[in-house]
């Protein structure tokens, strides 16, 4: 299998304090890589890295076999943020169409993602009067305009009710069946097992990658929660 | 740079400003009220009137697009757009070229209302061509968005933005000439009107408004005015960044 995106050596530093300290990570194409670990642990940081966006100190992160970044990557890279971010004063439709005229994509792509994410028949309304869900929805669309072959999405799911969650996941799958690479991060435990493959970032660094299957099995853990929980205890053992 | 991320960029911020219908009335309403008031406290002299009544004409754009400029670029820094537009093929400049299209367009309708105003039912004199006049408030808008830009960079919140405008603007209009003649003042206060834009705008406007023929000066005034305009525009350019800590 070929990497989509690879990370060496990466160090960012926020601040005075470094809050990636050398990340290596490879993400296959055509998957869902789910990027796990708790708040504060720089998975937002190391996002903005592959999208482009993150100032970095060190290391090299390339995308699609270019340095992230590159003029040319930003038709091809969709990327979520985590607090959904359209605009609050425009309606839905007016929101898509301005990311469909800068990212090139046609009116019938805008009417199709208003259509895969489930938004029909709020097309007139205010993002600013939709719920948390369908705000999350509408900025995930957005990400989605112009098909793009890699998908970066910081937390989609948080905040939305279990119906929700299982359906995206389920969107996400197809996508990646698709053809589409798809690196999605959350907090929550329990959607590991929704993911082709792990990262595991703790304080800043992989503390694991692999597959669910292969994670249970080198911890012994039943479930991914246990499996982390000994995998983070290991880590903090070691530590001290 | 592309005409058509430009453009979409310019009808957004449009369609922005079309959702909040009050804050389009108090653009248009709040200067004609202002010049109104002007108008009435001066009724005894109309000599003062003709002074103020151009010069300020040509000075509620800059005003009324610094405040909306900085408070919108403000909230595309705050709520994430501005980042997700960072990842997207618009480029910078399209960006700014966008909202300077936007506000250009309000401002043409501000000043023109304001001169329709002015000029029809107040008595002013426009002195020289009123087109002129609504032509320099224009540009003194589009300076005002592009300070407005800029120092949407400094504000973290709504709060600062707001008070951005008595810091930024308040001073200029104190020492543009528009309430103490230039050559009336301390010579350094003569030294920090030198180098505000507003006292170039001044100016041409006020030349603008006498009978005397326009000269040399008053074209200076105006290339001053787009100079200090591209300037802050590029300025503000360097505060919006693709990669940032």
């Amino acid at each position: 299998m070929s990497s989509t995106i690879s990370v060496r050596t990466l160090r960012v530093v926020r601040g005075r304090r470094e809050v990636l300290h050398g990340i290596e990570l490879e993400v296959e194409a055509g998957r869902v890589t789910g990027l796990l670990g708790p708040s504060g642990s720089g998975k937002t940081t190391l996002m903005r890295a592959i999208v482009g966006v993150q100032i970095v100190a060190d290391g090299s992160v390339s995308v699609l076999g270019l340095p992230a970044g590159t003029p040319t990557l930003r038709a091809r890279v969709g990327y979520q943020t985590q607090a959904p971010s359209v605009y609050a004063d425009l309606t839905v439709l007016e929101n898509l169409d301005y990311f469909a005229a800068i990212l090139g994509a046609s009116r019938a792509r805008v009417a199709e993602v208003v259509a895969l994410v489930g938004l029909q028949g709020l097309e007139r309304q205010l993002a600013v009067s939709l719920s948390g869900g369908e705000l999350a929805r509408l900025s995930l669309a957005a990400a989605l305009l112009n098909d793009p072959e890699v998908l970066v999405l910081d937390e989609p799911t948080v905040g939305l009710d279990p119906v929700l969650r299982r359906d995206l996941w389920g969107f996400f799958h197809e996508l990646a069946d698709a053809g589409t690479t798809l690196f999605v991060s959350s907090h929550v435990m329990d959607e590991a097992d929704r993911c082709d493959a792990l990262v595991l970032l703790w304080e800043g660094r992989v503390l694991v990658t692999g597959t669910p299957e292969s994670l249970r099995q080198r911890t012994g853990a039943a479930d991914l929660d246990a499996a982390f929980l000994a995998l983070i205890d290991g880590a903090g053992g070691a530590r001290s | 740079m592309s005409l058509r991320r430009t453009l979409a960029t310019a009808l957004r911020v449009l369609r922005q400003l079309g959702h909040d219908p009050r804050t389009i009335v108090l653009l248009l309403a709040v200067p004609c009220v202002l010049q109104i008031l002007v108008r009435a406290l001066f009724a005894d002299r109309p000599a003062v009137f003709q002074s103020l009544g151009v010069p300020l004409l040509g000075l509620f754009p800059f005003v009324a697009m610094f405040i909306v400029t900085s408070i919108t670029m403000l909230r595309e820094r705050v709520s994430g757009t501005l980042e997700r537009l960072m990842t997207t093929p618009l480029a910078r400049g399209d960006l700014l070229t966008g909202y300077a299209l936007a506000f250009a367009l309000v401002a043409t309708v501000q000043a023109t209302l304001v001169s329709l105003l002015s000029f029809g039912l107040l008595g002013l004199d426009a002195g020289h061509r009123p087109a002129s006049v609504v032509a320099l408030a224009i540009a003194n808008a589009v300076l005002g968005m592009a300070l407005g830009l800029f120092a949407s960079a400094f504000a973290r919140t709504e709060f600062q933005a707001v008070q951005f405008m008595p810091a930024f603007v308040l001073p200029q209009i104190l020492l543009c000439g528009l309430l103490v003649p230039r050559d009336e003042m301390a010579e350094w206060l003569q030294a920090i009107s030198a180098v505000l834009p507003l006292t170039y705008a001044y100016d041409a406007l006020a030349r603008l408004a006498s009978e005397a023929p326009l000269g040399a000066r008053f074209w200076a005034d105006v290339l001053i005015v787009v100079g200090a305009t591209v300037l802050a525009l590029v300025l503000g350019a360097g505060t919006v960044r693709r990669r940032t800590p």
